[in-house]
């Protein structure tokens, strides 16, 4: 079985501060990683090769420097790592990626057949969760968003079996192979990768495809100028105002709170006819 | 079976790249592994990269480094409560390549150094911790990870793991570390625009400045703080041994707002927004804490081996050079084909020759001078301080009765016989 | 062909029930087809989902387009998406929103693919610059940490998912009547690759948390555990649930799904109390539209304070034992009034 996963580099948001007198985000000295929710998601493929044999391959769109990124993914296990990066690609949004991955993948496909494709839910700087049904779209294999389990895998039937989270629950849903998952971090936790795997890493140089490496490619669908959507414009989310000062010592203020909660009956009204 | 290499380097701070990148260039198989996320990433220094060391170990390193500022002028200021005597060294020539010194940050340069010895043909693991070396048969064969399957073997261990050197510890060579030994530094990286800097410190882009800051900056104790101008923010920190902190009662993240706060430094950082605040150990210990070197198939470099100069602040050029060292004794020690404790002998003599051993011993009695005798930092800084400033109020007094006043007071507060025993005492443990 | 180039939106339903944020979407998508002069109509695709249609009406709409089939029984990209794609080529809509639900984003993604058009995701403002008619939608990005206008110049559908909560519902125009559209989806269930076996409710008694109208939110400055019992008692006394901001969470005071804010829950409430909270954006977004909110906090610097009605400055610890008490009497007197469990 060959699992593909999709994993990007990304620059550490949860730690990327703005400037609010300029609107402009400080990203010095801000390290790029491997998106958290993608390392979840070659977890997954790792857990899934163990179990039911074959290899795992990553697949990336980035600068030059996610090669770093890629190791990262072999250190978590996977056995092979590609790279797309070309200046052609730069600045693409949802439409252009998906567009971008999938000439990557008919061009991995020619080594070899593909069974499982596996995303993350979203990335933290793009922070969409589109690119995965995108790219299932246009290799024309059913998207499953949202999974939480991947509960059998059936090579012969050619059918996985997952579960899929709900806002109340989840759903088991069945489908035939090849399709692509996206996966949620509850998937699976990132195990504590062996040092082997670190050795291994550390020396492991991934394939690179410039734009002229893969086949009959559009560059108008790619990049800036591939992306229909465009940043118009940076700002502040808007800033509040503030109420009404409660003064006084701690005796004051709480009659105060419950005398203004009081007054306010219709607050409660929903209570009085509902649950 | 695990694989084997020819030298497992433990850290990659300035000792540790320094020697997997001599051992790398000159062909060996070479594992480096460092438990912070990247090389540098919890890594403290003020701030101050001495060329020299850096040079023998990368020549031309400046044109390609990630390098701050060329410093170009080195300031002390002695502090009162609201008032200072400072002393400043300007050499324009200083910027010229290849200049004195730099200021780096060490998150930055640790990383691009590293990167130069996996360029070099080093491997290099990042967030793993080597929990202990594996000794079989008296000889050091390897180490273990906090890894599953985390064991792997080499010909020569060199642990280059910093101050606290737990490695050292567990082999023996190296006991606890007492609180005289070492200074506990805290510091904060203040992010200020380019322009404000040039301004404030009066320099320009590449320009680069730093203060030494003693008395008052750490309320009297045997410690100094510092300013460092980085391209886009300051380095401040500050410190003091560790026995002054718990004599005082004094914690450190107290002294480092005390230090921003006070008249003298405020205006130099106003409106900075903190980026990081660090805390370090130094160890300040000198000739006397040194632990032994060496081993059977294994080597000690920087830090963990007590390799710094207290007194002047040098340690990065210390690691680098005995790493460098250790690096020349293992290449040797594989030609002959023998990491015999015997071999590796030699990396001792070598640092007793080198600048290393001399500086170290010549102040080796510094740290404990200053220790015992607090009068220099409490009551001289003061006193020098009450002496300039009564010098320079015009108050009709002449000048030279005010200087007559000045050394009056000096020996009228301590003694005369004070003053001198203490003068002589200090030069002959800096001299 | 038809060409009425409308603002769209996808009508989600559970279970025979129009999710919420459809409804509040025909309240935002009302305004946008006022100010571009087009008419806005929903869609609505499932198994016997006719009887819908009167409610999107009233909720705002001048048209629905609806398909109703056995397949479309459970949401599945393939059918679903297929269903979507037909109305949407046919009758080429200008703006089209969706929920930024599970569901709702998973469909528009691949939507947005298969018309080759820009999706924004996640969106929480919406406004259209009638010259251009350009949709600008709104999100934050960067962890929060900034908004960013994002347009689609040169393809259609301009498209977007919003978050839920953000916007507001129309009140309901009873007897509200339009234009009703059917076409049939034309799908074998052979051909889809994708099969719903099974849908499991959570049994554990669910919180709610979105659709109480009372919460009483704890932060670190309760001090530890034992200070947010507390909340709970509060909680408790008014008949509301228990919030948290993240760092309540990460110490394992409470379970995750009591997180409030970007990367937990968003909330409207009647009454929101903030306590020991400091106002961190990504708390904020997740609350600052309840109607009413009332901070507690010891620092009168918090920005907490910037988004509440009313601010307590104070030593919550303190003042959370005597207003446990206060709310018990004052609701004990009102007699059953005002107490509701
Ligand atoms: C506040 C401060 C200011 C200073 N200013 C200056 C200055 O201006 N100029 C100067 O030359 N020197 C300065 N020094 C001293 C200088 O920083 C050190 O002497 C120098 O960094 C020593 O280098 P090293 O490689 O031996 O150790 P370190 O730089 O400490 O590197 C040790 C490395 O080993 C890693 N490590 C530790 N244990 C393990 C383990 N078990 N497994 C894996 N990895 C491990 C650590 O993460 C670290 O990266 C300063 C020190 C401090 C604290
Ligand atoms: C990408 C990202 C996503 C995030 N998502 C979320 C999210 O969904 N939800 C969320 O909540 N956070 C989220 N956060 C975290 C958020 O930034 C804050 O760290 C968090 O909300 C702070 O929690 P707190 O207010 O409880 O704690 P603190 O920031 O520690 O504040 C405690 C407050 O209590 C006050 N206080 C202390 N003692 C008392 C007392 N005795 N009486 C009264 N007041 C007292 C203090 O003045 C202070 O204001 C996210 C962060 C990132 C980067
Ligand atoms: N540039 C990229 N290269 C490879 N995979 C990507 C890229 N961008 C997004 N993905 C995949 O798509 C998922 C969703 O991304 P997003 O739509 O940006 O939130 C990610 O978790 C990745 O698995």
């Amino acid at each position: 079985m060959h699992i593909v996963v999709c994993v990007k580099q990304v620059p550490d948001t949860r730690i990327i501060k703005v400037n609010p007198k300029t609107n402009t985000l400080d990203r010095r000295g801000i390290p790029a990683i491997l998106n958290p929710f993608d390392s979840h998601a070659v977890e997954a493929g790792v857990r899934l090769k163990e179990k039911y044999g074959g290899s795992v391959s990553v697949v990336s769109m980035g600068p030059p420097n996610a090669v770093k990124m890629i190791r990262k993914c072999v250190e978590i296990g996977a056995d092979e790592g590609y790279l797309i990066s070309d200046r052609f690609f730069a600045g693409a949004d949802t439409l252009a990626t998906s567009y971008a991955l999938y000439k990557a993948f008919e061009k991995m496909l020619e080594e070899k057949p593909v069974d499982i494709i596996i995303c993350g839910k979203q990335t933290i700087d793009g922070d969409t969760g589109q690119v995965g049904p995108g790219i299932a779209r246009r290799l024309d294999i059913p998207p499953i968003t949202n999974v939480i389990e991947i509960k059998e895998v059936d090579e012969k039937a050619r059918k996985v079996i997952v579960k899929r989270k709900l806002e109340d629950g989840y759903e088991m849903i069945e489908s035939s192979m090849p399709c692509l998952l996206t996966v949620e971090k509850d998937i699976n936790p990132v195990s504590y990768s062996p040092l082997p795997n670190m050795i291994r890493a550390a020396r492991y140089e991934p394939t690179i495809w410039k734009v002229d490496d893969l086949n009959d490619v559009d560059k108008k669908q790619l990049g800036l100028k591939g992306s229909p959507t465009i940043v118009a414009k940076m700002f502040a989310p808007p800033k509040l105002e503030g109420g009404k000062k409660i003064e006084g010592n701690a005796e004051q203020q709480s009659r105060e709170i419950v005398s203004l909660l009081l007054e306010k009956p219709e607050l409660f009204e929903k209570k009085r006819g509902g649950a | 079976m695990p694989e084997k290499f020819d030298v497992i380097v433990v850290g990659a701070g300035p000792s540790g790249t320094s020697c997997a990148y001599k051992c790398a260039k000159a062909g060996l198989k070479v594992l480096q592994i460092e438990r912070g996320e990247y090389p540098g990433s919890k890594n403290v220094m003020g701030g101050v990269l001495y060329r020299k060391q850096m040079e023998a170990v990368i020549p031309e390193f400046w044109k390609d480094a990630p390098v701050e500022r060329a410093i170009v002028e080195q300031r002390a200021w002695m502090l009162d409560k609201n008032s200072m005597v400072t002393t400043s060294v300007k050499n324009n020539d200083w910027e010229k390549e290849p200049c004195n010194n730099y200021t780096i940050l060490r998150a930055k340069f640790d990383q691009w150094f590293a990167n130069k010895a996996v360029e070099a043909g080093s491997l290099l693991i990042n967030e793993t911790v080597v929990l202990e070396c594996i000794v079989e048969d008296g000889k050091v064969v390897g180490v273990r990870t906090d890894r599953p399957d985390g064991d792997v073997y080499a010909d020569v261990v060199v642990l280059a793991d910093g101050v606290n050197s737990l490695l050292a510890k567990k082999l023996g060579y190296h006991n606890e570390l007492k609180p005289e030994e070492v200074a506990l530094t805290v510091m904060e990286v203040l992010n200020l625009p380019k322009n404000v800097i040039n301004d404030r410190f009066n320099v320009t882009d590449n320009q680069g400045v730093t203060i030494e800051l003693f008395g008052d900056a750490t309320k009297g104790n045997l410690g100094t703080a510092f300013i460092y101008t980085n391209k886009e923010s300051l380095n401040l920190g500050v410190g003091t041994t560790l026995s002054s902190m718990i004599k005082a009662k004094m914690k450190p993240y107290e002294l480092i707002e005390y230090v921003k706060n006070h008249p003298m430094v405020r205006p130099f950082i106003e409106g900075a927004e903190s980026a990081e605040y660090l805390a370090h150990l130094i160890p300040e210990g000198g000739f006397y804490s040194m632990p032994k070197l060496y081993g059977n198939g294994v080597l000690l470099v920087g830090d963990a081996a007590q390799m710094v100069n207290g007194i002047h602040r040098e340690g990065s050029n210390m690691a680098m050079a005995s790493g460098t060292l250790a690096a020349e004794t293992i290449i040797a020690a594989k030609e002959k084909g023998d990491y015999s404790e015997e071999t590796l002998s030699s990396y001792k003599t070598a640092i007793l020759d080198s600048f290393i051993g001399q500086d170290l011993k010549k102040y080796k009695d510094a740290n404990h001078t200053f220790e015992e005798q607090p009068q220099y930092f409490k009551d001289y800084i003061p006193m020098i301080n009450r002496a300039a400033s009564s010098f320079l109020t015009v108050d009709g007094t002449s000048k030279r009765d005010k200087q007559k006043e000045a050394i009056k007071t000096f020996t009228k507060e301590k003694g005369t016989f004070t003053v001198v025993k203490d003068l002589y005492r200090a030069w002959k443990v800096m001299k | 062909m038809e060409n009425n180039r409308g603002v769209w939106v996808y009508m989600e339903q559970k279970e025979g029930q129009i999710v919420n944020v459809s409804l509040e979407l025909l309240g935002a998508g009302r305004k946008l087809a006022e100010k571009l002069d087009v008419p806005l109509s929903g869609v609505l695709l499932g198994d016997k989902v006719k009887h819908l249609i009167p409610t999107i009406f009233e909720y705002g709409a001048d048209e629905v387009y609806v398909m109703d089939d056995p397949i479309l029984k459970n949401y599945r990209t393939e059918s679903f998406m297929k269903g979507v794609n037909y109305y949407a080529e046919k009758y080429q809509p200008e703006i089209f929103l969706f929920g930024a639900t599970p569901n709702g984003k998973d469909l528009a993604s691949a939507v947005a693919t298969d018309l080759c058009t820009g999706l924004t995701a996640d969106t929480t403002m919406l406004d259209v610059e009638v010259e251009t008619r350009l949709l600008e939608a709104s999100r934050p990005a960067f962890g929060g940490n900034i908004m960013a206008t994002i347009l689609c110049k040169k393809h259609r559908p301009q498209m977007a998912t919003v978050r839920p909560k953000v916007m507001k519902a129309l009140q309901p125009e009873m007897g509200r009547k339009g234009k009703i559209i059917e076409d049939s989806l034309n799908v074998k269930e052979e051909s889809l690759r994708t099969k719903v076996l099974e849908i499991v409710k959570d049994t554990k008694k669910k919180l709610k948390l979105d659709e109480a109208d009372i919460i009483v939110a704890g932060g670190k400055g309760l001090g530890d555990e034992k200070g947010f019992t507390l909340i709970h008692e509060l909680a408790e006394v008014l008949g509301g649930s228990v919030g948290a901001s993240r760092d309540v969470v990460e110490a394992g005071w409470v379970g995750h799904d009591h997180q409030i804010g970007q990367t937990g829950i968003t909330v409207t409430p009647k009454i929101y109390f903030a306590i020991g909270i400091s106002g961190a954006v990504q708390h904020v977004v997740g609350m600052k539209n309840s109607e009413l909110i009332i901070a507690i906090n010891k620092d009168p610097d918090a920005a907490i304070f910037d988004a509440s009605t009313y601010s307590v400055i104070g030593d919550a610890l303190e003042i959370l034992p005597i207003l446990i008490e206060e709310f018990r009497a004052a609701l004990k007197q009102e007699d059953g009034e005002l107490k509701h469990a």
